[in-house]
């Protein structure tokens, strides 16, 4: 897909996670928006899904092992068509099926319900294992934050999927260095995250989260390694294009106000309106 | 009287079940003691060692439930409903996943290990998440219906198993089914309640209550969830007063799933025959004694019972 569309799309996604954590008085909106392209890429491009039939056999699967950034998956989904984008201000809602954290019983297009840091990661290996016993071609996508990283269970799926050669996954680390308690390496630090996945017998790429053509030749990358599974340690912007929610990690888990969220919509506006242009 | 540790029969029942091409089993590197290495021998293929990491080894079994599998994740009990409890609740119980947990080792019975490997929480442990079915079978006969029915039911399931031989107390013309208590006397006085290896135990508490002229009843529940409660409302109503018996914490288990049922509908006195404390090293004899896991312990409690009741 040519990229000004794929950089609306992605930008689309922005306003659509912002609105919901808007609504919902709560949310992460940090984080949703530094992963934004990547999954404008991934949906519009790169994974073989069928708004139209959530559940097909061999659809490539995503798993948002860092599940907090929900807003930005629900936007994607919601873009793509697999559900009303009228229903993403219902998100954190009593009674709505866009959950705080992804629920794949409830929302059609999420493949695991996650929230709980660490896990998604280790459920992403088992599809991909499944995959391998299945002889499927289908590839197993997750998405992980750096401080997630910290959590131990990360790194006990790490050696499993490298043990078991699972060349059909594939992990993003969203590197934008902040967590909720501030910069990462001053929490618990977890870099250097290349060579540790390295060590652990993954191949490893370096990409820029908000370059699209770096990200495919990360994606391609992957799909080109055999017997190892990849990490693709992306390098973005914590707020990506909120000027006053880029690189604060106040913004992590906090909803803008009314005042707020009308400057962020509009600077949003302003990049989808002259990429139209 | 034929004597199998039910963690025997959770190794060849996987076997049986392995016809079934989505019965994927993963062990954390206990498969000789939790006995997978039965299903390993047969199907290699679909035995995923998944080395000592129980909480990645569910979030896996999860992630093989979303694509069609029928995993069946074993440990001990202790690392399974303990270690990995949270891997349980968030990635297997909350999106209702089709995942067997095949709980090895559980209970004092361990023995010589101590507590650290006697896990006497699983069951409170596994009740507490919405949709989770618990079972706990008594012998061999049991346990191998168990891992079947398990294998044919859709959902999150939950199997304790013992490392101690015990004897068999149903014969082959036993027929299990699921979430059904089982009637073993039909005694009016009271009845006992009895979980796992603690069945065999009121069974025994039965016979030298006969010999004082007290008729109790003996139920076996299997599946601690969901819980049979008509058989155990019946039972209040015609019998009393309830004494239950289980190799598990007296809080959250078998006497606490009893209580709930009961109190709601029949209230009748109810004694509670289970563990205080964290167990500890000895021969499994031994520690049943210092327990009071014991069928003396039981009758000792239904003559006491039969005081409060009305």
């Amino acid at each position: 897909m040519e990229e000004k569309r794929l950089a609306i799309i992605a930008n689309k996604i922005r306003k659509d996670a912002l609105t919901a954590v808007h609504s919902a008085k709560s949310g992460h909106p940090g984080g949703s928006l530094s992963i934004a392209d990547l999954l404008a890429l991934l949906y519009f491009e790169v994974m073989n899904v069928d708004p139209a039939n959530p559940k097909m056999e061999n659809r490539d699967r995503l798993v948002l092992s860092k599940g907090h950034t929900a807003p930005a998956l629900y936007g994607a989904l919601a873009e793509r068509g697999f559900f009303p984008i009228s229903d993403v201000p219902s998100f954190r809602h009593f009674g709505s099926y866009l959950q705080g954290h992804p629920d794949m019983k409830g929302v059609p297009g999420v493949d695991m319900s996650t929230g709980s840091l660490g896990q998604g990661i280790s459920a992403a290996g088992g599809m991909a294992l499944a995959g391998k016993l299945d002889n499927a071609d289908y590839r197993v996508y997750a998405i992980l934050g750096d401080g997630e990283l910290e959590e131990g269970q990360v790194w006990e799926q790490a050696m499993f999927a490298a043990h078991y050669k699972l060349d059909n996954l594939t992990a993003f680390i969203d590197f934008n260095g902040l967590q909720i308690d501030g910069d990462i390496t001053n929490v618990m630090n977890p870099t250097p995250i290349d060579k540790k996945f390295e060590a652990f017998g993954w191949n490893t790429v370096i990409s820029d989260a908000h370059d699209f053509q770096s990200l495919r030749s990360a994606i391609d990358n992957a799909k080109n390694t055999k017997s190892k599974p990849t990490a693709v340690i992306m390098k973005s912007v914590k707020g990506k294009n909120v000027s006053f929610m880029e690189n604060n990690a106040a913004w992590h888990g906090s909803a803008p106000n009314d005042e707020q969220y009308a400057q962020a919509i509009d600077e949003l506006d302003k990049i989808i309106k002259e990429l139209e242009g | 009287m034929a004597k199998r540790a039910t963690r025997e029969s959770y190794g060849e029942a996987l076997m049986l079940c392995g016809e079934n091409e989505n019965v994927v089993v993963l062990d954390a590197d206990l498969s000789k003691s939790t006995k997978t290495e039965v299903f390993k021998k047969k199907y290699p293929e679909r035995f995923i060692n998944m080395g000592i990491a129980e909480g990645n080894m569910m979030s896996v079994a999860a992630g093989l439930a979303a694509c069609g599998k029928i995993p069946f994740a074993s440990s001990f009990a202790m690392f399974a409903a303990g270690r990995a409890f949270e891997q349980i609740r968030n990635s297997i119980g909350y999106p209702h996943l089709n995942v067997k947990i095949g709980a090895t080792h559980a209970g004092i019975s361990v023995g010589e290990d101590g507590a650290t490997h006697q896990c006497l929480e699983d069951i409170a442990l596994m009740r507490s998440i919405p949709g989770m079915v618990i079972i706990n079978p008594a012998d061999d006969i049991e346990a191998m219906q168990a891992v079947h029915a398990a294998c044919n039911y859709d959902g999150p399931v939950y199997m304790r198993f013992g490392r101690l031989a015990v004897p068999d107390i149903n014969d082959e013309n036993y027929k299990f089914e699921l979430g059904k208590g089982v009637q073993l006397s039909d005694g009016g006085d009271a009845t006992i309640v009895a979980t796992g290896l603690m069945v065999n135990a009121a069974l025994e508490a039965k016979d030298m209550l006969k010999k004082d002229g007290i008729n109790a009843r003996v139920i076996n529940i299997h599946t601690i969830k969901p819980i049979d409660e008509d058989i155990i409302i019946k039972a209040a109503k015609e019998t009393g007063a309830i004494v239950t018996a289980e190799e598990h914490y007296i809080m959250g288990g078998l006497g606490s799933a009893v209580c709930e049922v009961v109190c709601k509908s029949c209230p009748v006195p109810v004694k509670i025959i289970g563990t205080d404390r964290f167990g500890a090293s000895g021969k499994p004899a031994e520690l049943f004694e210092a327990y009071g896991l014991t069928a003396e312990n039981i009758a000792k409690n239904v003559k006491e019972i039969l005081n409060l009741k009305k």
